[in-house]
């Protein structure tokens, strides 16, 4: 396994509390690895290290051997890809207009928006599934809607990167697995993506390496297949189940027991 | 929601659309840019042609590019070009400072009086007329323009970190810097004497000041403000987005501080405090602008000179007798809009 994107013993904090210490990973390239854990464990604040809007108090965040620290802010933005929790959209922007901001990286002061500029936002819709929405003002969608065009200005940034906060949340059943499919697709074509998810199956079913989280330390890593049982659910969540296989899938599939009763 | 936004949701979806929209996409706003251009012309020509003396347009014309130096022309080219000159300069100075500290605060009711420019150069006159120091209408510049640039560099350092402390500094320095001119006034009737002249925003007589430099300063502005638009345009998207999309957010935030600073400031200090083209210009053009930031800077650049233009026409016909002060009309116009504004954007656009 290769990783161009690694973390070396950081500690990570918000104003005075503390989130990580002595916090190390290599995000495997060309996969995707799924970051579970419970609420206010440190999967944000990881990913926001990761991606430099966090500074480490000690330790380092390296891509291709180099700290992230030292890269120019475009440079950087070529490479790594990454969409917050709530973005935060101007009032009258229109969905095209948006997934054209993910262009920023690739554009030089005086350039005109170009024929690169405009294949990438076309291609960035149609995988993200938004081809149809481009005229309609943001403000005006669905909050499943909103996320998949979000999704798609992170894609028009063409990073060979992506990290991901939890892009899962505010959408249905069907559109979470749709853009999990998205995501395997984008690992297929070589991609790196990292993601916090909040369904530990999901995250399972569709993961190649998972990252389990807790108090701001990584508890486990590795092959959902291997390292998913009863004891690490139990350590992590603090609940008690079962590991049964997913019945299509052959992934461990988590089936909380019923305490108490 | 206008019936445009909702048309184009009605073709069929597709790839087809996608082809309709990607090649017309530009041409409403290129076209609206040129009409704006064009009215601009029109309403700078009545603007000079419109005073005591009135000349007719084709004579405006003439006077311009070929000058043959009648009375007209000389009028035309000593007195009212200048004059629409300033206007224009200050028109557009003003409403793009608007654009940008209402972009920057992420709070469509900021205007650049907010970083305490205005209550700067006020105070800075009040001083220097006290201390004896404002000898005409340099002396008045220069204390303008040193007044409002520490006032503005005050507020930018204390609350540089967050839009809302941004705003907040800038109203307590407000209150502050007002409060003492004004004791410094009422103390002294000299002092409030000229300093009413001043504190009328006018474009009236201001022609002998030496504008060379508040001009050029205005326009080195409008092109910095065109080279920070597009990273101005992902800053909307947050501050965590605009950072991993590769805009340098520290350095953008300052850049467009610098660019409030000089442009209102220059305007301020040129023509005296002028309300509400800061405020309702921006909201004028947002809904064409269509939330990009370049398009919103191009709109205020044309339709903030237009309106001070216009405004200034008024400020000369209204009364028979005299001028009324283009702040005054500027006033009467704003308060109509900004309501005109509110009601049709919705809450939502305030």
């Amino acid at each position: 396994m290769t990783a161009r994107l690694t973390a070396r013993d950081l500690t990570l904090r918000y104003g005075d509390r503390v989130v990580s210490t002595h916090l190390s990973l290599d995000v495997p390239d060309g996969a995707f690895t799924a970051v579970v854990g419970p609420n206010a464990c440190g999967k944000s604040t990881l990913l926001r290290a990761l991606v430099r809007l966090l500074r480490p108090d000690t330790g380092e965040v390296r891509l291709d051997g180099r700290q992230v620290g030292g890269y120019a802010t475009k440079a950087l933005a070529k490479q790594l890809g990454f969409l917050p929790q709530d973005p935060l959209a101007p009032d009258d922007i229109k969905v095209r207009q948006l997934v054209g901001r993910g262009r920023f990286p690739h554009q030089s002061l005086l350039a005109l928006w170009s024929r690169q500029d405009e294949d990438a936002v076309a291609e960035a819709m149609a995988a993200a599934g938004v081809e149809d929405l481009a005229d309609r003002p943001v403000r005006e969608l669905s909050g499943g809607q909103r996320q998949r065009v979000w999704m798609a200005m992170v894609l028009a940034q063409e990073t060979p990167c992506l990290l991901l906060d939890e892009p899962t949340s505010f959408l249905d059943i069907t559109h979470q697995y749709q853009l999990l499919g998205l995501l395997a697709e984008l690992r297929d074509a070589g991609r790196t993506v990292i993601a916090v998810l909040h369904d530990i199956n999901q995250a399972c079913r569709f993961a190649d390496h998972l990252i389990a989280m807790k108090d701001g330390r990584v508890v486990a890593e590795g092959a959902p297949g291997t390292i998913v049982d009863a004891a690490l659910i139990k350590d992590v969540f603090d609940l008690s189940s079962v590991i049964i296989p997913d019945p299509v899938t052959g992934t461990p599939m988590v089936v909380p027991t019923l305490e108490g009763e | 929601m206008t019936g445009a936004g909702r048309a184009s949701k009605a073709p069929a979806p597709g790839g087809r659309v996608r082809e309709v929209t990607s090649s017309g996409r530009a041409t409403p706003r290129v076209a609206l840019l040129v009409g704006g251009l064009v009215l601009l012309v029109a309403v700078a020509v009545v603007s000079i042609g419109i005073g005591a003396r009135s000349v007719p347009p084709a004579e405006v014309v003439r006077a311009l590019f070929d000058f043959q130096g009648t009375d007209d022309h000389v009028i035309v080219r000593d007195v009212r070009a200048p004059r629409a000159l300033l206007a224009v300069a200050v028109g557009a100075a003003l409403a793009l400072a608007g654009a940008l500290i209402q972009t920057l605060a992420r709070n469509p009711l900021a205007e650049p009086g907010i970083l305490g420019v205005t209550a700067g150069a006020g105070f800075a006159i009040t001083l220097g007329s006290a201390l004896g120091l404002t000898g005409g209408q340099v002396g008045e510049l220069g204390f303008s323009i040193v007044g409002s640039v520490l006032a503005a560099l005050l507020v930018a350092a204390v609350g540089r970190r967050s839009p809302l402390r941004l705003v907040l500094t800038g109203v307590a320095l407000t209150a502050v810097l007002s409060g003492v001119a004004m004791g410094l006034r009422l103390m002294l009737p000299d002092v409030f004497d000229s300093y009413r002249f001043w504190s009328v925003g006018s474009l009236a007589a201001r022609e002998q000041a030496p504008l060379a430099l508040p001009l050029a300063a205005i326009g080195v502005c409008l092109i910095g403000a065109l080279l920070l638009s597009r990273a101005l345009n992902v800053l909307a998207l947050g501050e965590s987005v605009a950072n991993t999309l590769g805009a340098s957010v520290g350095r953008v935030r300052i850049a467009a501080l610098a660019l409030i600073t000089v442009l209102s400031g220059a305007a301020t200090a040129v023509a005296g405090p002028i309300l509400f083209v800061g405020l309702i210009v921006p909201h004028l053009v947002r809904r064409p602008a269509g939330g990009s930031v370049p398009w919103l800077i191009l709109y205020t650049m044309v339709v903030g000179p237009i309106l001070l233009l216009v405004a200034d026409i008024g400020s000369r016909v209204l009364l028979p007798t005299g001028e009324v002060p283009v702040a005054v009309v500027t006033a009467f116009l704003g308060g109509p809009m900004l309501i005109w504004a509110v009601r049709r954007h919705g809450a939502g656009a305030l």
